[in-house]
């Protein structure tokens, strides 16, 4: 069992994706199948990306077993009013300077959940928003 | 294709990843939109992209993308040739539009996505 934790500050896109390049690094040494290993950087890079281009800060934390990989992804920020309708693909409350850096087309949450093997969001307005992506792993 | 005849064919100049050039890509996908890019469940794809930011490097990082060519006229800042350099990518500055660009690789032979 493996632990990771990685705090991610809300406006920064400069560190976005950091926590998913070093989760990469990590799932490179111990997993075999690299379709799992891209599919969950994908899935959490797309979420770090959201906390980036939405929330105030927020917290990776990645548990890794012999059968799963757990990515929590918590963040501070105005939450979502409507989960149903952010999940739809279009749907946006991006900013200008969100879709400058070639995201914010309403793809994230969607992209995220079609990368889960199980994918959970909850959200209070005006506190946060909480993911929980899980990736299964095939043990040899 | 290796990634030096798409350097050539493209008039691109290389940035980053000069000892990669050997390696065979066979697919390209153009977009500005880094969303598009992380659907692709396709391995062994190039990016043609406008977006000269760090994030188009971190996409390509997250989906196992090798070459990324940075068209119409951007320029590389040495944050994303560094990243570029850190994931083993190779990247490539070219002064053509992205749909010239697309155009001539997909003449040579470069296959689309889909």
């Amino acid at each position: 069992m493996m632990h990771f934790e990685f705090d991610i500050e809300g406006g920064d896109f400069s560190k976005a994706g950091f926590a998913s390049s070093q989760l990469k690094r990590i799932l490179k040494q111990l997993v075999t199948d690299h379709k799992v290993v891209k599919k969950t950087v994908v899935a959490l890079y797309e979420a770090e990306v959201n906390v980036v281009a939405h929330a105030y800060s927020g917290k990776v934390i990645i548990d890794i077993d012999t059968d799963k990989i757990q990515i929590k992804v918590n963040d501070k920020g105005p939450g979502i009013e409507d989960i149903e309708q952010a999940m739809e693909e279009g749907y946006s409350t991006a900013s200008e300077q969100v879709r400058e850096m070639g995201f914010g087309a309403g793809m994230g949450l969607a992209n995220i959940k079609n990368n889960s093997d199980e994918f959970n969001i909850t959200s209070e307005v005006g506190v946060g928003t909480q993911l929980e992506i899980i990736a299964y792993l095939e043990i040899i | 294709m290796k990634i030096n005849e798409i350097v050539n064919i493209i008039g691109g100049k290389v940035i980053c990843g000069e000892a990669m050039l050997d390696t065979e890509v066979n697919k390209g996908f153009a977009s500005d939109l880094m969303s598009d890019v992380l659907t692709l469940d396709t391995d062994d794809v190039m990016l043609i992209t406008g977006l000269a930011n760090l994030q188009a490097i971190r996409t390509a990082e997250m989906s196992d993308i090798s070459c990324v060519v940075i068209a119409r006229k951007k320029k590389v800042s040495n944050e994303m040739k560094k990243l570029a350099e850190d994931c083993n990518i190779v990247l490539i500055e070219c002064c053509g539009s992205v749909f010239k660009t697309a155009g001539k690789l997909y003449q040579a032979g470069i296959k689309p996505v889909f």
